[in-house]
């Protein structure tokens, strides 16, 4: 539908809009200065203007917004005057849906043409569910962090259902990349909301062992990390009371590679009450810089230093937090 | 060494973005041309040129924005939307002008798009995002009718949009963004509801989003943008963290973004420039107590004495 842009006849050229008056942009009061807008886009604005001011809900209008959508899908009006011409003329809405499918790709981080997208699915309701998911995922395969397209899915599955399949495809995406947050963050959107799971406790150690093999493939990526603290949501003393936790903190230690997370964690771990062994304290003092001035007196605060040292451009985060530590839960 | 900021040639970069309507890009802009407006002037009142614009004759073009509803659009003729809305009103404030507004029909067009859960819809078609929960309270605590809203249910929508990192989303459940983190802190700060957030979580992950390069990025994984040195720097200060990240490099990250020869800053070096980063980079300068620059508000996104003009006034 867009092999046409070539042989494009002005619409002052048109037959059917011989009876239109365009209306241009009023500029406001500064003193008009001579157009050289793009003509297309000018004309096509003028006349816009002229259907939306008679309010002329028709077909004809319907092609008009399309031809001004294309040339600039941003505009706010246009979508709004569409969707009043949508209502008035009953058109299917199917045929809407691919409409945006037509614009979508090359514009999807726009914010009318998802809100549209909803409006339509909303309109045609149930049904709608495996589109509006199969179309966010033909997105996501051109930008797999898309926040729009994130944001109408989870609207999708609330409103539409089709959450059978969604920990699978979380699970597709992130062996794509494994660094992929939004696909983190939709796991633990599906494994906290769908109601197909039981709810987190149910899927906890199912999700524990997910995040642990994550962590061990690459441990510096911060989303598996942040994704283990939430399925304890609050829960700190479960969360430094599991082993699996604790043991994923010193297995990376002793990697000695990429190990901030590691030890950011293994520091709240302590906080919130860990008994560390004998391993913990030697895994961390094997991490000292060599440079280092001579060793705390507790583990916590070891941590703090080596963090200092090694994340320098937080280091005064870690600075605060080893100010923070209490006496009373020295260990 | 970092380079030193080029305000005359920034201050030009704005006039000539404002001045142009004959090319592409600025038709392009047109429907959006009142945000244009606030990004635009805030950026020279925070260099000190507001006054190199006919403040009338801005004034004069923002009042015929506004639609019978009482809401703004984007330009003349466009529908209203709350966004446009939340521009109109904070280039109002910078002139000390919002007399010349019902402020009334304002408030009224913007409480009546609360919903019953407490969220905000950002029109009559009815979408949802907690940057319309920010863009509402802050016009009505601009025009002095914060009492208009439901301001406890609208709190709580905000809240039930935090995240187990500590961030927040666009709706609850949403990733969270560093965009909407600062909607939903600033939010919170001008209703007094700070206590919702878990400041030091909030103000890890916030500090986790600098890289290596100085810049900030919105979510992990992903390549820093100027316009973080806004969205995460005034969540940080909101929240008293901000010491918590290295200043010095952010700011030669946001120097190195500008255009030394034509003026104007863009997302990152080498880029091309346009106002919406000249204007997030320069209030993120603004932030970091750059010489020279105002300083601004980073709740409110004015210049801090706009800000206290508008308080102060009203006691």
């Amino acid at each position: 539908m867009d092999s046409d842009e070539d042989e494009r006849v002005p619409l002052s050229e048109r037959p059917e809009w011989a009876d239109v008056k365009p209306i241009p942009q009023d500029d406001g009061p500064n003193p008009v200065v001579p157009i050289a807008y793009k003509d297309e886009f000018r004309e096509t604005m003028d006349y816009f203007r002229a259907v939306y001011a008679s309010d002329e809900r028709s077909p004809r209008s319907l092609g008009l917004t399309a031809e001004a959508i294309k040339l600039n899908p941003g505009n706010y009006t246009v979508w709004h005057f569409r969707r009043l011409v949508l209502e008035e003329l009953g058109t299917d809405l199917h045929d809407e849906l691919d409409f945006v499918n037509s614009i979508a790709k090359s514009n999807s981080k726009n914010y009318q043409i998802w809100h549209h997208r909803r409006w339509v699915a909303e309109r045609i309701g149930i049904e709608a569910a495996s589109l509006e998911l199969e179309f966010t995922k033909e997105i996501f395969s051109l930008d797999a962090k898309n926040y729009h397209a994130w944001s109408h899915r989870q609207w999708v599955l609330q409103a539409l259902g089709g959450w059978e399949n969604e920990l699978d495809y979380c699970d597709e995406l992130l062996e794509e990349d494994i660094f992929n947050n939004s696909a983190w963050n939709q796991r633990y959107f599906v494994v906290t909301r769908s109601p197909l799971l039981g709810g987190l406790e149910a899927v906890r150690e199912a999700e524990v062992k997910y995040a642990v093999k994550a962590i061990l493939s690459n441990p510096g990526n911060e989303s598996p990390w942040r994704y283990l603290r939430g399925l304890y949501k609050g829960d700190t003393h479960a969360l430094a009371h599991d082993p699996e936790v604790s043991s994923v903190c010193l297995e990376v230690l002793k990697e000695k590679k990429n190990f901030v997370f590691a030890l950011s964690l293994l520091l709240d771990l302590l906080c919130y009450g860990l008994q560390p062994n004998e391993e913990f304290s030697n895994a961390v003092e094997a991490l000292r810089p060599s440079n280092s001035g001579p060793p705390e007196v507790n583990l916590k605060e070891t941590i703090c230093s080596v963090l200092e040292t090694l994340d320098p451009i937080r280091s005064n985060y870690w600075i605060w937090r080893k100010n923070n530590l209490r006496p009373s839960s020295e260990v | 060494m970092m380079g030193d900021l080029e305000v005359e040639k920034h201050v030009q970069f704005v006039l000539s973005v404002e001045k142009k309507k004959d090319d592409f890009e600025s038709v392009a802009m047109e429907h959006i041309r009142i945000n244009g407006a606030y990004w635009g002037l805030t950026t020279l009142d925070l260099l000190g040129k507001l006054g190199v614009v006919d403040q009338d004759e801005v004034i004069s073009w923002i009042m015929k924005c506004q639609d019978e509803s009482g809401g703004f659009g984007g330009n003349i003729g466009h529908d209203p939307h709350i966004m446009y809305t939340l521009s109109a009103v904070q280039v109002l404030a910078l002139y000390d002008k919002l007399d010349v507004l019902d402020i009334d029909k304002v408030s009224s067009y913007v409480s009546g798009l609360q919903n019953e859960d407490g969220s905000f819809s950002g029109d009559i078609w009815g979408e949802i995002d907690t940057r319309f929960s920010y863009i509402a309270i802050c016009c009505l605590s601009i025009l002095g009718r914060l009492e208009k809203l439901n301001v406890q249910k609208a709190v709580a929508y905000i809240v039930s949009c935090k995240n187990m990192d500590g961030g927040f989303g666009c709706t609850p459940g949403g990733e969270s963004h560093s965009g909407q983190i600062f909607c939903c802190v600033a939010a919170l700060a001008i209703t007094g509801s700070l206590h919702h957030i878990d400041k030091d979580l909030l103000g890890w992950w916030l500090c986790e989003r600098q890289v290596k390069s100085g810049g900030l990025n919105g979510r992990p994984e992903k390549l820093p943008d100027v316009c973080y040195s806004w969205w995460v720097l005034s969540s940080l200060i909101i929240i008293d963290r901000v010491h918590w990240i290295d200043k010095e490099k952010l700011a030669a990250f946001i120097l190195n973004c500008q255009d030394k020869e034509n003026g104007g800053i863009s997302d990152r070096p080498e880029d091309a420039v346009d106002v919406f980063h000249t204007f997030f980079g320069v209030a993120g300068l603004s932030l970091l107590e750059y010489p020279g620059v105002k300083a601004i508000d980073p709740a409110y996104a004015l210049p801090v004495d706009v800000v206290d003009r508008i308080f102060i006034g009203r006691r």
